[in-house]
C-alpha cells in the first residue's frame, strides 16, 4: 500500500508496438535521412527483447499498421501515471488513429482511460515528463497549452507546468528522467534553458546529469525490483561521448540500447514504449 | 485539563496583556492619524482629525493617551499644542461626529464604487497639483482629499487599523443613534477601563457586573463544524477571541490556525489578532470561523495528535470542497483515512456500509464507485490508530501540489487571466491549471502593492545585474491588498525565523503598517518542542461534520456547496486565508534550491513568452480552479475596466524589467495610488554586487560632506543611517497621505538582526538597508524613493509634468513637516519634460546621489522615454545615503531641452545642512545593434586624485524583450571632491568615457545627482 507518488519509475508492463514498413518512407521527420528498414526492424525487436526478457516487463506488443507510419512511438499516444492514462491528441494529424489501439491496449490493462475530447488540444507524449513529483509539458510543435491542460485536469495530484520547446521535436528529445530527482539533460543552450526553467518552475530539487549530446539525454529509467536503478541509454557507437558520461552511474543498471535508425525520424528511447506499472500506487 | 493550567494562564496572561495594552498600540496608530492629516492636511481636517482622537483618547484611557501626547511632541512638535487643548468632553465628541458625518453618508453611498471615486479623485487630485505645484501649501488639500478617499476605501476593509476617524464615519453609516449610546457608555466606563479589561476576561463571573461594558457574543464555526460561542468585550481584540477559541479547543500549537471572518464583501479575512475585532468586521455580524492559516509543510513535525487532527479536518474540508484539487485515487486514499481515523475498523458486519459512507462527503465529485473504492481502501488500514491514520492522510496530503496553496484571481501584465498562488515557499503563477511560473521567497526582494495592482521586486539572477519588476492585475484594491498581506504573513512565517519587528512609532503613517504579528514556524516549531503535557483527549467523531455534509450535499455546485453548506469550508475560502505549501523536507532546502535554480535569467521572460505564446484564454470553464479561489471569483466587466487603468501602471512599472518591454502605454497618465510594499532583504552575499554607487558631493561641499558621503557608502555607521533615516521619515510625510505604503523587512532566516545588516552589507546593501530603514521607520522618503519609484508607471506619462511638480511639492511639504522647515520646491517641472516621475520617483531620485550614465542599446524604443533606464537605476539609488537633513533636487532633462541641460539652479535653504541636486538626461530610446555580455559586473574602479575621487561601476544587463535583445550598461560615477573640482568637466569627462567605451551605444540617459554641504544657517 504504497502512498501518494512513491515508486518511482516500477513499471510491471510495457505497451509497445511493430515497426510498419512505411515507417522509413512516410513517417514524419525533422531531418531528411534515409532510414534502412531493415535495421531499424532489428533495432526495435532488441529494444523489445530488454524490456522483456532482460528486465522482466510484460510487453503488450500492438501490431503494426501500415497506414500510420510513426505508430512504433507509442509513447506520444497516451501518458500514464499511476493506474491513471490519458489518451493524448497527437499534434501531427497523420497520427492522431496511433491512439485508438494504445486506448485498447491500455484499457486492457485495466486503467482509467483519460481521453482529449477538446478539438483545439494537441499534445505528444513525448513532451511529457513526468518526474515523480510533477509534470513537466514541453510547449513544442506537437503540444499546445490546451493540452497541456488537460492533462493537469488528468492528474490532479501534480503540480504541470509548461515548458517552452524552442528546438528539438518534443521536450524529451533532450532530456528525461535518469533516477529518482536524476534530470538527464543535453548540454546545447535550448536544453539548458529548459533545464533552468523546469528548475525555477519547480518546488522540488533535481539533480541533473548533463550529456553532450541531446539525443542522448533520452534515456528510460526503471527501477525493478531485484534490478534496482536500470538505465536504458544510448550506446557508445551512437553517442561516444555520452555513453562516456552514463558510464559514470554506478549505481544504475546500465543497459545501452541501440538506436541509430529510428533516431533518424525522431524517433528516441522513451518514444518506443509505454511503461505501467499495474501494482499502481493503490 | 488541570496539567494545562499553567498554559492556560498564560493564554490568558498574554490575552490581557494584548487587551490592557490595546491603548498603546490604538494610541500609536492615533497618533500616526494624526500626524499624517497634520503634515498635509489643511487646518480644518487636522484639527477636526485632532478632536476627534482626543475625544476619543479621553473616552477611553489615560495612560495611552499620554503617550499619545508624548510621542507626538517627539515627532511633530507645532502638533502638540493642539492636542493638548483636547480635552475632550462629551460633547466635542458628538461634535465631531456630526462633522464626521457629512462625508460619511457620502461614502456610504459610493462604497461600492469606492475605486471608481477614488480614481476621479486622484484625477482631481492631479489636477490640482499641477497647478499648485510650486505652491507647498496649495498641495495640501488634495493630499487630504487623498486621505479621506483613503478612509473611504479602508472602509471596506476591515483589516486596515481604522483611525477614530474612519471608525466613527462608518459607525455613522451603519447606524448612529447606536453609536452615540456607545460612545456616553464609554465615557462612562472611561475611568475605569484600563483595569478592568482583564479583568473581565479573567473572571466570567465579574462579567455580569461588566454589563455596561458592552459585551458581544461571538460565533466562532471550529472546524469540525460545531460551533463555539464566546462572549468578548466589544473591543476586544482578535487576540482574545482567537485565544478563547484554541483554550476551548485545548489547541497549543495555534500559531498555524487563524480566525476568519467575511467582510462586507462576503470576502474571507483572516481577522488581525493585533486589532479590534470591531473595527475588522465592519458590521454586526461577529460571525468567525477557525481555520488553518499556515499549513505545515511536514505535517509529521507537529507535535500534538490534537493539532495534526485539526489540520485533518481542515484538509478535508478542503478537499471535499475541491479546493484541494486531486485525483480519483487520491480522493479514495485520503477518504478510507478519514474513515479510519474517525469510524475505527472496518466492520464487515455493518449492514450497509455505503450507505452511511455516503453521507460523508470526500470530494467535490463523489460517486458510486469512488465510495466502493473508499470502503475497499478502508478495509486495508485495519489496525490503524485514528492518529496514524491522521498521519496517513497529512502524509498524502501534503503531497498535492496545491497543498496550502491559497489562490488569487490574477491578471498579467497583458491582461491574460492568470492565478497568484501564495504558499510556503513563494509565489506560484498559474494559468488555467498550468503553472508557467514561480518565484520563491528567496527570489522576491519587495512585495508591494498600489491601487489593484500587485507587484514583486525579482532579486536579480547570477547573470543579471538588476532587479525586475513583475506586476499583476487584481481585480480591485482590496483583492490587491488582501494578496499583499497574504504574502507578508506567508513570508514571514515560512521564511524568517523571527516576524518582523511590529511598526515602530510611526508617525507619518503610510498605509499599512500591517505585519504578521505571530510566531514563526520557526518560532512555533520550537514552542511546539517544549511542550509537556499528556496528550490531551479529544473526539474524533464527525458526526457534526456528516450531518451538515448531509444538508449541504445535494448543491449543485461543488463550490457552492462547500462555500454554502459548511461553515467549515467558508472558512478555508477566506480571502486573507494563508497558504502554506511546501510539499516535503525542510523548507530550507528549498530555499536552498530555489536559490539555485532561480539564479537564471530566463524566469522573466520567459514568464512572458508564456504569456504572449499561450493561446487565446480558453472560454471560462468553473473548475476546481474556480472553487478553490479564496475569494470570489472578480467579475470580468470589473477586471477590464480596471485594467485600462492598471495596465498602464503596471507596464510602466515594469519599466524596471525587462518584462515590460512595452512601451505602448507611454501616453498613460499615473495616477496616485495607495501602494503597500513590503521590502524583503535577503541578507544573502550574492547579491552584494549591486549596486550603489554613491555620489558624492562635488560642488560646495566641503570635506564633512565627503565624509557623509562616505558613511553612506559604506552604511558601517549605523548611527547616520538612523539619523538618515529620521530626516527621510520626515521629509516625506506628505506623500504619506497620498499614497498608502507599508514596508516590511523580513529578515533572511540567518536572522540578522536590522542593526547588523548594515555592518555587514556593504554599498550594495545600502539599498537595501534604505529600504529597511523604510520599513523600520517608516520612513518615508526612501520608500518613495527606492520602492515606489519602480513600482510607479509613471514616466511616460503626459502628466509627467504636473506629476512630478506634485512629487516635488509633497517632498518639500514633507521637509517642512518633518523638520519644521520651509522650503520652495527647488524643482523646475518644466525642465523635466520626459521623465515626469510622479511623485514617487522624484523622490527617490532626489535622494539618491548619484550620477549614472545609463546606455541602452534598444530596439522597440517606444519614444525617448527613459524609464527603462531609470528602472534600472532605480533598484541601485542608494537611498539611505542621504545625510539626515538634505535638500534635494531633481532635474530631468530630456533630450528635447538637452540644450538647456545644465543648471538649475539651486536655492538655498537655509536649513539644510546638505543639498542634492540630481540631474537627469534623458535621450530618446536609438537602436542598438550588438548584443551585450550578459549582465556582468563590468568594472569599479576608483580614481582618486587630490580633490577629486571617482568611483565608477558599470552593470550591464542583458534583456529580452518581446524576443528583442536589449543591453542596458548603466554606469555609476562617483565623483567626490570639495567645491574646487569642476563637476560639469567631470561630468563630461565620464560621458566622454562612457561614450569612447561603448561606441556602438547610446546615451540614453545621465542623472547627476549633487549633494552640497551647505552653511548651516539655521540651528
Amino acid at each position: 500500500m504504497a502512498g501518494l507518488m512513491a515508486g518511482f519509475g516500477h513499471f510491471t508492463h510495457a505497451v509497445v508496438r511493430g515497426v510498419p514498413a512505411s515507417l522509413a518512407k512516410e513517417a514524419l521527420r525533422t531531418n531528411q535521412l534515409e532510414v534502412d528498414p531493415e535495421k531499424a526492424q532489428r533495432e526495435h525487436d532488441a529494444y523489445v527483447e530488454v524490456l522483456r526478457s532482460k528486465l522482466g516487463l510484460e510487453v503488450v506488443e500492438l501490431p503494426a499498421d501500415e497506414t500510420l507510419p510513426d505508430c512504433v512511438f507509442v509513447e506520444d499516444a497516451a501518458v500514464v501515471c499511476g493506474d491513471t492514462a490519458l489518451i493524448t491528441r497527437p499534434g501531427a494529424e497523420s497520427r492522431r488513429n496511433e491512439t485508438e489501439a494504445m486506448k485498447c491496449a491500455l484499457k486492457e490493462l485495466d486503467l482509467n482511460i483519460m481521453e482529449m475530447a477538446d478539438e483545439n488540444a494537441t499534445l505528444d507524449g513525448g513532451d511529457v515528463l513526468f518526474t515523480g513529483r510533477e509534470f513537466f509539458v514541453g510547449l513544442s510543435k506537437r503540444t499546445n497549452q490546451r493540452g497541456a491542460e488537460i492533462l493537469a485536469d488528468a492528474f490532479k495530484d501534480y503540480a504541470v507546468s509548461t515548458v517552452p520547446v524552442l528546438e528539438g521535436l518534443h521536450l524529451k528529445s533532450f532530456c528525461s528522467m535518469g533516477g529518482p530527482g536524476l534530470i538527464v539533460i543535453g548540454s546545447s543552450e535550448p536544453a539548458q534553458k529548459a533545464l533552468k526553467i523546469m528548475q525555477q518552475m519547480s518546488d522540488h530539487r533535481y539533480d541533473k546529469l548533463t550529456v553532450p549530446d541531446d539525443l542522448a539525454a533520452n534515456c528510460i529509467y526503471m527501477n525493478l525490483p531485484n534490478k534496482g536503478h536500470v538505465l536504458l541509454h544510448c550506446t557508445p557507437e551512437e553517442f561516444p561521448e555520452s555513453a562516456k558520461v552514463f558510464e559514470k552511474l554506478k549505481d544504475h543498471m546500465l543497459i545501452p540500447v541501440s538506436n541509430m535508425e529510428k533516431v533518424k525520424v525522431d524517433g528516441a528511447l522513451t518514444c518506443c514504449s509505454v511503461l505501467i506499472n499495474k501494482k499502481a500506487n493503490i | 485539563m488541570t496539567t494545562e493550567a499553567g498554559s492556560e494562564t498564560e493564554i490568558k496572561e498574554k490575552a490581557e496583556g494584548s487587551v490592557a495594552q490595546p491603548d498603546q498600540s490604538e494610541a500609536t496608530e492615533e497618533n500616526q492619524e494624526v500626524v499624517n492629516s497634520e503634515s498635509a492636511t489643511t487646518e480644518g481636517v487636522e484639527e477636526k482629525k485632532e478632536k476627534e482622537k482626543e475625544g476619543k483618547g479621553i473616552s477611553r484611557f489615560l495612560p495611552p493617551w499620554l503617550k499619545k501626547q508624548k510621542s507626538q511632541g517627539q515627532v511633530v512638535p507645532k502638533e502638540t499644542s493642539p492636542t493638548k487643548e483636547v480635552p475632550s468632553t462629551q460633547e466635542e465628541v458628538g461634535k465631531v461626529k456630526e462633522e464626521e458625518e457629512e462625508p460619511a453618508p457620502e461614502l456610504n453611498g459610493h462604497a461600492e464604487e469606492v475605486e471608481k471615486i477614488e480614481e476621479v479623485k486622484l484625477e482631481e487630485f492631479k489636477e490640482k497639483e499641477a497647478e499648485s505645484h510650486s505652491n507647498a501649501s496649495a498641495d495640501t488639500q488634495p493630499a487630504k482629499e487623498e486621505k479621506i478617499e483613503e478612509n473611504i476605501e479602508e472602509i471596506p476593509e476591515e483589516t486596515k487599523p481604522a483611525p477614530e476617524g474612519e471608525e466613527q464615519a462608518e459607525e455613522h453609516q451603519q447606524q448612529q443613534e447606536e453609536e452615540k449610546k456607545e460612545q456616553a457608555e464609554e465615557v462612562e466606563g472611561q475611568g475605569e477601563g484600563g483595569e478592568e479589561h482583564p479583568s473581565i476576561f479573567q473572571s466570567p463571573l465579574r462579567l455580569v457586573r461588566k454589563a455596561k461594558m458592552k459585551m458581544v457574543v461571538c460565533h466562532v464555526t471550529l472546524l469540525d463544524g460545531t460551533d463555539f460561542s464566546c462572549e468578548v468585550e466589544k473591543r476586544a481584540k482578535g487576540h482574545y477571541l482567537f485565544f478563547k477559541t484554541c483554550e476551548h479547543l485545548n489547541l497549543l500549537e495555534k500559531d498555524y490556525f487563524g480566525l476568519t471572518y467575511k467582510d462586507s464583501h462576503e470576502q474571507r479575512c483572516w481577522l488581525d489578532p493585533t486589532k479590534e475585532i470591531k473595527r475588522q468586521i465592519r458590521s454586526n455580524n461577529w460571525q468567525f470561523a477557525f481555520n488553518v492559516k499556515f499549513y505545515p509543510p511536514d505535517p509529521s513535525l507537529l507535535t500534538e495528535d490534537l493539532t495534526r487532527y485539526l489540520l485533518c479536518l481542515q484538509l478535508r474540508e478542503d478537499v471535499a470542497s475541491g479546493r484541494l484539487p486531486c485525483s480519483f485515487v487520491t480522493h479514495a486514499l485520503l477518504g478510507s483515512y478519514t474513515l479510519q481515523a474517525e469510524f475505527g475498523d472496518y466492520e464487515p458486519d455493518q449492514p450497509r456500509p455505503l450507505d452511511s459512507i455516503s453521507q460523508l462527503t470526500f470530494a467535490p465529485n463523489q460517486n458510486k464507485e469512488m465510495e466502493e473504492k473508499i470502503l475497499e481502501l478502508h478495509k486495508s488500514h485495519r489496525g490503524l490508530t485514528p492518529a496514524l491514520a491522521d498521519t496517513q492522510f497529512l502524509e498524502n496530503a501534503k503531497k498535492l501540489s496545491m497543498y496550502g496553496v491559497d489562490l488569487h484571481h490574477a491578471k498579467d501584465s497583458e491582461g491574460v487571466d492568470i492565478m497568484l498562488g501564495v504558499c510556503a515557499n513563494g509565489l506560484l503563477v498559474y494559468k488555467d491549471r498550468l503553472r508557467i511560473n514561480r518565484f520563491a521567497w528567496p527570489k522576491i526582494l519587495k512585495i508591494s502593492y498600489k491601487r489593484n495592482n500587485f507587484y514583486i521586486k525579482i532579486r536579480p539572477g547570477e547573470t543579471e545585474q538588476f532587479e525586475s519588476t513583475v506586476g499583476f492585475k487584481l481585480p480591485n484594491h482590496r483583492s490587491a491588498k488582501r494578496l499583499w498581506k497574504v504574502c507578508v504573513e506567508n513570508h514571514s512565517f515560512f521564511r524568517l525565523n523571527t516576524p518582523e519587528p511590529p511598526t515602530k512609532a510611526r508617525f507619518l503613517t503610510l498605509g499599512s503598517k500591517f505585519r504578521y504579528s505571530g510566531r514563526t514556524q520557526t518560532q512555533t516549531r520550537l514552542a511546539s518542542s517544549l511542550i509537556d503535557r499528556p496528550a490531551p483527549n479529544f473526539d474524533r467523531t464527525s458526526s457534526k461534520r456528516i450531518s451538515r455534509s448531509l444538508d449541504g450535499a445535494p448543491v449543485i455546485s461543488i463550490t457552492e456547496a462547500g462555500r454554502v453548506s459548511s461553515p467549515t469550508s467558508l472558512t478555508g475560502a477566506g480571502n486573507g486565508r494563508e497558504p502554506t505549501l511546501e510539499l516535503h523536507s525542510d523548507s530550507k532546502d528549498h530555499d536552498k534550491t530555489q536559490e539555485e535554480v532561480l539564479k537564471h535569467q530566463a524566469s522573466i521572460s520567459q514568464l512572458k513568452r508564456s504569456f504572449m505564446e499561450a493561446p487565446p484564454p480558453s472560454p471560462p470553464q468553473p473548475n476546481q480552479w474556480e472553487k478553490r479561489l479564496t475569494s470570489s471569483p472578480a467579475t470580468t466587466l470589473r477586471i477590464q475596466q480596471q485594467q485600462g487603468v492598471s495596465v498602464t501602471q503596471t507596464e510602466a512599472t515594469p519599466a524596471d524589467d525587462a518584462n515590460f518591454s512595452d512601451t505602448k502605454e507611454l501616453g498613460k497618465t499615473t495616477e496616485v495610488e495607495i501602494e503597500e510594499t513590503v521590502v524583503i532583504q535577503e541578507v544573502s552575499k550574492a547579491t552584494k554586487p549591486a549596486v550603489v554607487t554613491v555620489t558624492a558631493s562635488p560642488s560646495p561641499a566641503a570635506p564633512p560632506q565627503r565624509e557623509v558621503s562616505e558613511q553612506e557608502v559604506k552604511a558601517a555607521e549605523e548611527a547616520t543611517l538612523q539619523e538618515a533615516k529620521g530626516g527621510k521619515q520626515e521629509s516625506v510625510s506628505s506623500e504619506s497621505e497620498s499614497e498608502e505604503e507599508a514596508e516590511y523587512h523580513p529578515n533572511v532566516p540567518s536572522s540578522i538582526s536590522h542593526t547588523q545588516i548594515p555592518e555587514e552589507k556593504e554599498e550594495e546593501e545600502e539599498e537595501g538597508e534604505a529600504e529597511r530603514e523604510q520599513e523600520e521607520d517608516k520612513s518615508i522618503g526612501n520608500t518613495v524613493a527606492s520602492q515606489e519609484a519602480p513600482l510607479v508607471p509613471v514616466e511616460v506619462s503626459p502628466s509627467a509634468e504636473a506629476s512630478s511638480g506634485e512629487g516635488e511639492k509633497s517632498r518639500t511639504e514633507g521637509k517642512e513637516e518633518g523638520e519644521g522647515e520651509t522650503e520652495e520646491s527647488t524643482e523646475d517641472p518644466m525642465v523635466t519634460p520626459d521623465e515626469a516621475p510622479n511623485g514617487h520617483a522624484l523622490p527617490e531620485e532626489g535622494i539618491t546621489g548619484l550620477i549614472a550614465l545609463a546606455e541602452e542599446e534598444e530596439t522597440p524604443k517606444v519614444n525617448g522615454d527613459a524609464s527603462l533606464a531609470e528602472a534600472e537605476r532605480r533598484p541601485q539609488v542608494i537611498c539611505c545615503s542621504e545625510p539626515p537633513v538634505v535638500k534635494t533636487e531633481m532635474v530631468t532633462i530630456s533630450d528635447t531641452f538637452a540644450a538647456q541641460k545644465t543648471e538649475i539652479a539651486t536655492k538655498e535653504v537655509p536649513i539644510v545642512h546638505t543639498e542634492t541636486k540630481t540631474i537627469t538626461y534623458e535621450a530618446a530610446q536609438l537602436d542598438g545593434s550588438g548584443d551585450g555580455e550578459p549582465g556582468v559586473l563590468m568594472t569599479a574602479q576608483t580614481i582618486t586624485s587630490e580633490s577629486l575621487c571617482t568611483t565608477t561601476t558599470t552593470h550591464i544587463t542583458k534583456t529580452l524583450k518581446g524576443g528583442l535583445s536589449e543591453t542596458r550598461i548603466e554606469k555609476r560615477i562617483v565623483i567626490t571632491g570639495d567645491s574646487d573640482i569642476d563637476h560639469d568637466q567631470a561630468l563630461a569627462q565620464a560621458i566622454k568615457e562612457a561614450k569612447e567605451q561603448h561606441p556602438d551605444m547610446s546615451v540614453t540617459r545621465v542623472v547627476v545627482h549633487k549633494e552640497t554641504e551647505l552653511a548651516e544657517e539655521e540651528d
